[in-house]
């Protein structure tokens, strides 16, 4: 019998064999979908960063200043002197492999340099090669590996294929954190104008307007009193938030996802509604008007300058402290960054809920807190009628977001606050929430659409935990505390997990927050029949 | 015995066989680690191959159901359709049910167990897989375009509303329009 060819030995367009060069030797090749636009120079100028141009990672050409290799290895010296992190990370990692495969992106993608390990060691090969006696004598035998153009952009390509979420430094004996690799990295590529633009346009909007989206003052405002009209209409209530108030006890911050994009909008709403029951005396900026950090994902200077702001404003209006909205990257800096950053923050108050004289410790050094934390307690001491029946109609998981999760260790309070908001929840597997939770696949400043076929394959497995409990018990909601999420489970979902809304810890509570005075709610925030109020609107008729 | 109980006979092999020409299309390491880990959460990738290509020889021994077939098709595709694969790379793993039945049955069709007409009717089978294969591989590809151009909308929806950009019919236009109809 004639022998059947497999397909794909059919033909060599057909022909996918994977490369059998070790990973040096394997050049790395641009492909749509995987990697985002260039900064724009218009962007870096205004951030004053080095070698504006307008270019484009697909060119031959990068536009690198004549002395590229220079200040990139002046740069690498600088840094190993400067975080003694670095250059521990530099050198005991023994490649065990222990953290492999626990990247998303190598997960989804099979990309052996997805691999947390293989993606350090492009860094890590340069190192040896430049700042150690065996590198330089031994070269390639001792790991080592030369700063070529090519080795420049493959640092590109993989350092922007990492969310910096600190799955692997999880499961790294020597407790290794890849993500600051990857931070470091991206300093590096900044020093000779190579940062994306989805980053950088963010952080000069940041920079110049207070918020990534370069809303304006009046804007910001406007767009908050379209809300305050939209929570009137669901329950009569009127709120009445205040913009730049001096004297007020509290600042709010929240990223600005939230005020424009959906589904974070109904998680807005939910903060108007809460502060409202409560009487909180509070405050919005219109110019610290953002808690997102893109300038986290560009280098140490830049985090630290957006991140500055928020306490300036704070100290402008002369609040007492300083409570924050769902976000992540924003708890990250404030969390690990800020105390030693921007602070000490003396001139603001312990934080002290003022609705239930709480003193939260967790937030002693930098002054802010963060809002699940202080709606948790407002339940634990009673300071809320809810009505969780009203969420009826969502059937709950919850995404433990990378930030506040591996970053500040916030666990068991976004729970608390659901359980008490929500009739029906189901956690997904161990392995996939809490400290070992997997990134959306969008952080770090990757949530853009060019990017689309990265981001789905490093969604997979977020996804793929919960297409289970879709499955096994009907979960029609993943709940999560960050913006990003918001803005990116949603497609992530309408590709994998069809069925499944995303909404905002806060959307839930108010949903449940039952407020002196209001209307009956026949509809969630979204205007979605209340179970059991599905012909309510026949009966109006 | 006919083709479908040798191969529900053999469907261990069979699926194994599968599996590994499916992983051979990744890199050594990946290969390697797609095989190894059993979890399915630490693994999704391997959990969709192997759900979905025992579903499908399920179909095969069975008889292929369009609807279940898309179903088992769509587990394996749709993370091909997003991972380093030209569409012709990404459905191959279908095409190659042929050569996979000869090798593993390759004793009974030697001693004339399988009849040629037998054989035909699989590769037919194995046609309308690849068929439908075709229409989930579009569908997902569709899909993320779709889902770009709802993210840009999305983004600039808001936005458009505050700037005053967007003259939306009032609720009582559309009850007045509705009432005009009705008359």
């Amino acid at each position: 019998m004639a022998k059947i060819p497999k397909a794909s030995e059919m033909a060599a367009t057909l022909s996918h064999i994977p490369p059998q060069t070790g990973w040096m030797d394997t050049p790395t090749e641009f492909k749509q979908g995987r990697w985002c636009y260039g900064a724009k120079a218009k962007n870096m100028e205004v951030l004053g960063l080095p070698n504006p141009r307008d270019w484009s990672p697909t060119d031959a050409d990068w536009k690198l200043p004549s002395n590229w290799k220079e200040i990139i290895l002046e740069g690498l010296r600088e840094r190993i002197g400067r975080f003694r992190s670095l250059r521990l990370f530099m050198d005991i990692c023994v490649r065990c492999g222990a953290c492999a495969d626990k990247c998303h992106f190598f997960i989804g993608s099979g990309d052996p340099k997805n691999m947390p390990v293989l993606r350090a060691e492009l860094l890590r090969s340069v190192y040896r090669k430049e700042f150690t006696t065996a590198g330089k004598i031994l070269g390639k035998l001792a790991g080592g590996r030369e700063l070529t153009e090519e080795v420049f952009k493959e640092w590109f390509y993989y350092f922007f294929q990492c969310t910096e979420c600190r799955r692997c430094s999880v499961f790294c004996p020597y407790g290794i954190d890849t993500a600051e690799i990857t931070i470091i990295a991206r300093e590096l590529l900044n020093l000779v104008g190579c940062n994306i633009d989805w980053i950088a346009g963010p952080v000069a909007n940041c920079y110049q307007n207070g918020n990534h989206l370069g809303i304006q003052p009046h804007a910001f405002k406007d767009m908050i009193e379209f809300f305050v009209d939209e929570i009137e209409a669901l329950n009569g209530i009127r709120i009445e938030p205040t913009f730049n108030r001096k004297g007020a006890e509290i600042l709010f911050i929240t990223p600005s996802g939230d005020v424009f994009a959906d589904p974070g909008t109904y998680t807005l709403m939910g903060y108007l509604m809460l502060f409202h029951e409560i009487g909180l005396d509070y405050t919005w900026s219109t110019y610290a008007s953002e808690g997102g950090n893109f300038g986290f994902f560009t280098s140490h200077e830049m985090m630290k300058r957006l991140n500055a702001k928020m306490y300036a404003e704070a100290k402008r209006l002369g609040v007492k402290w300083i409570l924050g909205g769902e976000c992540g990257h924003m708890w990250r800096v404030v969390n690990q960054y800020m105390d030693t950053m921007n602070g000490p923050a003396d001139f603001l108050e312990e934080p002290v809920s003022p609705i239930t004289g709480t003193k939260f410790d967790s937030a002693k050094g930098t002054k802010m807190l963060h809002l699940v934390e202080f709606t948790a307690d407002l339940i634990r001491n009673g300071k809320l009628k809810l009505d969780p029946s009203r969420n009826d109609h969502l059937n709950v998981t919850f995404h433990d977001s990378c930030n506040p999760a591996r970053g500040m260790g916030l666990f068991e309070e976004p729970r608390y606050v659901i359980q008490n908001v929500c009739n029906n929840f189901h956690e997904m597997p161990p392995n996939t929430i809490r400290e070992q939770t997997f990134c959306c696949g969008s952080g770090s400043g990757l949530n853009t659409d060019e990017f689309l076929d990265m981001r789905m394959r490093g969604g997979l497995p977020r996804a793929n935990a919960v297409k289970h409990v879709h499955d096994m018990f009907g979960v029609n909601t993943l709940s999560t505390i960050c913006a990003i999420d918001r803005a990116v489970l949603p497609p992530l979902m309408d590709y994998w997990v069809p069925g499944v809304g995303v909404a905002g810890v806060h959307e839930m509570v108010g949903n449940a927050l039952v407020m002196e005075g209001e209307t009956e709610r026949t509809t969630d925030m979204r205007g979605e029949p209340l179970a059991g109020m599905e012909d309510s609107e026949d009966e109006d008729i | 015995m006919s083709l479908e109980n040798v191969l529900d006979q053999k469907r261990e092999e069979f699926l194994i066989k599968w599996f590994q020409l499916m992983v051979d299309a990744y890199p050594a390491e990946t290969a390697k680690f797609l095989k190894r880990e059993k979890n399915p959460f630490a693994n999704p990738v391997g959990r969709s191959i192997h759900e979905g290509i025992s579903g499908i020889l399920d179909l095969l021994v069975r008889g292929v159901e369009h609807g279940k077939a898309s179903e088992f098709l769509d587990r394996i595709i749709r993370v091909r359709a997003v991972q380093d694969f030209s569409p012709a790379q990404a459905l191959a793993f279908v095409f190659d049910l042929r050569g996979l039945l000869r090798d593993v049955l390759v004793k009974e069709i030697d001693e004339g167990g399988i009849t040629a007409d037998e054989l035909a009717l699989f590769d037919a089978k194995v046609d309308e897989l690849a068929l439908i294969s075709f229409n989930v591989y579009t569908a997902c590809r569709e899909k993320l375009y779709e889902i770009k151009v709802e993210e840009i909308k999305n983004r600039s929806f808001r936005l458009l509303q505050k700037a005053g950009l967007l003259e939306e019919i009032s609720e009582t236009r559309e009850e007045s329009g509705e009432k005009g109809g009705d008359q």
